[in-house]
């Protein structure tokens, strides 16, 4: 285990991160707006990587399918919010629960439409390559991955601060009933915020899909880790998404190397102290 | 209290008219019968917390899955448990429920609402991760299998046999939680689902109370883990699964939830569909996913709350006509 090991490892999981990004912040405001817990929020990453697969398919661009499936995700996510989640009120079981029942008829879906087989998304060859930096062959692609969260960490974190729009999400997370009364039209908040966490996690099963592979199963496997980011991370907090996501990733990837046997378990257990401790997250307000 | 004694009798007859009916059917039957009945007390257990205690645990399935994984890990690696030692067994399957709930439940019991629904989930991915990653103890992503049942005088590889076993311990634990959940510290319990705070002015402990349910329910989880390892054969990660948990809170609140026989319903109504249906036709899973739906935008008080809100829906409409009745001698 010399420099090098530590060095691919870390970067590894700051890759892996980026991608947890992508998945975690959008659920992390959605629970903040909106206090419901999304058991959907899987199955938007799996189907925005089976929309992409379908594109690419029929046009062979990589490109076009990057937006084509984030913006049909985010259109499912709207249409979910607005018939099914705003008229049943708050009451968080119901919610959890009818989310989790659309899981399940997202996965029958994905079943009959894209059948049960693996695949993997290629990505351009331009971005199948390595670069050399300082010794160390980096694959492109993560180079990528990075880079992508890192843009759309910084355009989300404008929008929340400097814009109108991200002020009435800010005003949302800390106080509905409050931003209600000053004139928010937090119904309108609710829908945007929803869709844009579709949005968010459908890119990142896109992005994904290059190294994870697209499969049945995957949106279960991502969900309780998009939560492991939200709960460390603190909920409704865009910068504690980036913190968690980060630490998740590095967790994943060296609890992987390290110690094979209780990875999961390294990654799960510090999540469960810290909701015990300071259930808001580590960054939350309370 | 009339109203009582007849549900109490339709549950007996229910319970007699399977014990009668099934084990005359075939073998496909059987076995549906016994998965639901040990799944059931697993699912009871969720509603002892969920109905009962307002307390929503999306991580109960991690107490079956020590259940099943003690009788798998003992009966294959040790020779443990296939004979008389069986009922050790289940003690143990208890035991270690109830122990990993004293431990979980200290960190989960201060929560509330949301956040005890995402801090179950949280421990149970513990124990999913640790099912999962740890191949020596678990086997990994395989699973293990059980090569045969217990035989202890009676042969339990004879599914008739086993099915009354399992049948047994249904009725047992029904009487138990049924037991609990009206003796006074059911009635706290209940206190404590529909308004915490006043129980607390009142003097009552609420987190010990909260947290000894936790440990409750965790002991019956463990017990129908037991029963599930020897049921399906085989125990793996896919009985820690998030989903696996969430099927047992859906099972709950799909039949009605605070009404421990609900659950079974539900059990029946979900393994029913999904092993019989998807025999049938290829979209079986729309069938569920719509069954879900379905409840909690318009059934909220699940299936076993149908009679009541007809009964409510009459006498609205009964007053209604009486009001009718009543309007054209105003003037």
């Amino acid at each position: 285990m010399n420099t090098q090991f530590w060095l691919i490892q870390a970067f590894n999981g700051i890759s892996y991160g980026a991608l947890l990004f992508l998945v975690g912040s959008g659920l992390s405001l959605i629970f903040g707006v909106m206090r419901i817990v999304n058991l959907s929020h899987g199955s938007y990453f799996l189907l925005g990587g089976y929309v992409a697969l379908s594109v690419i398919w029929t046009t062979g661009s990589w490109a076009l399918a990057l937006p084509v499936a984030a913006l049909s995700i985010a259109a499912v996510g709207l249409l979910m919010e607005r018939i099914f989640l705003r008229p049943l009120g708050f009451d968080p079981l119901r919610q959890v629960l009818l989310t989790v029942g659309f899981a399940f008829l997202f996965q029958q879906a994905a079943l009959d439409i894209w059948t049960g087989n693996n695949f993997d998304i290629n990505p351009p060859d331009v971005l199948t390559k390595s670069v050399v930096v300082g010794g160390l062959y980096l694959p492109l692609y993560r180079v990528f991955m990075i880079a992508t969260a890192l843009a759309i960490g910084v355009v989300l974190w404008v929008a929340m601060e400097k814009t109108r729009m991200g002020a009435a999400v800010r005003a949302t997370v800390d106080d509905a009933q409050m931003a209600r009364g000053v004139g928010i039209d937090t119904s309108r908040v609710s829908m945007l915020i929803f869709s844009l966490g579709a949005f968010l996690a459908a890119l990142g099963g896109v992005i994904g899909g290059a190294f994870l592979g697209i499969y049945p199963g995957l949106d279960f496997e991502m969900l309780p880790l998009a939560f492991a980011v939200v709960i460390i991370g603190g909920m409704g907090s865009l910068g504690g998404a980036a913190i968690g996501a980060l630490l998740v990733g590095l967790a994943d990837n060296f609890g992987k190397a390290l110690f094979p046997e209780i990875s999961y378990f390294t990654l799960y257990a510090p999540m469960a102290l810290i909701l015990a401790v300071k259930p808001t997250g580590l960054f939350g307000r309370e | 209290m009339r109203n009582q004694q007849v549900k109490i009798l339709l549950v007996v007859a229910a319970l007699a008219a399977l014990a009668i009916i099934v084990p005359n059917t075939n073998s496909f039957l059987i076995l549906l019968a016994t998965r639901v009945l040990a799944f059931a007390i697993l699912v009871m257990s969720v509603d002892l917390l969920l109905g009962y205690t307002g307390l929503p645990s999306l991580g109960q399935a991690a107490y079956l899955a020590v259940g099943a994984y003690l009788t798998a890990i003992l009966a294959t690696k040790y020779q443990f448990g296939l004979g008389y030692d069986f009922w050790l067994v289940v003690v143990g399957g208890i035991l270690l429920g109830a122990a990993l709930a004293a431990v979980f439940g200290l960190l989960a019991i201060r929560a509330t609402g949301v956040y005890f629904l995402m801090i179950t989930l949280a421990l149970g991915q513990c124990v999913w991760g640790l099912a999962y990653r740890w191949n020596s103890l678990t086997n990994g992503d395989n699973g293990i299998n059980l090569r045969q049942r217990p035989q202890f005088g009676i042969d339990l590889a004879n599914e008739v046999t086993f099915f009354y076993l399992v049948l047994g311990f249904f009725v047992v634990s029904l009487l138990l939680l049924y037991t609990l959940v009206r003796s006074p510290f059911g009635l706290s319990l209940a206190g404590i689902r529909e308004r915490e705070l006043r129980m607390r002015i009142l003097g009552y402990n609420t987190w010990l109370h909260k947290y000894i349910a936790f440990i409750i329910a965790g002991a019956f989880g463990g017990l129908s883990g037991v029963l599930w390892a020897h049921t399906a054969g085989i125990v793996s990660p896919v009985n820690v699964e998030l989903a696996f948990s969430v099927d047992a809170l859906l099972m709950a609140v799909l039949g009605g939830s605070g009404t421990l026989v609900g659950g079974v319903i539900g059990a029946f109504i979900v393994f029913g569909l999904r092993e019989y249906l998807s025999t049938l036709v290829p979209w079986w899973q729309y069938v569920l996913g719509g069954v879900y739906v379905l409840t909690i935008l318009y059934l909220p008080t699940g299936l076993m709350g149908i009679p009541e809100r007809i009964r409510q829906r009459r006498a609205r409409t009964g007053n209604r006509e009486e009001e009718k009745e009543i309007a054209p001698v105003t003037p």
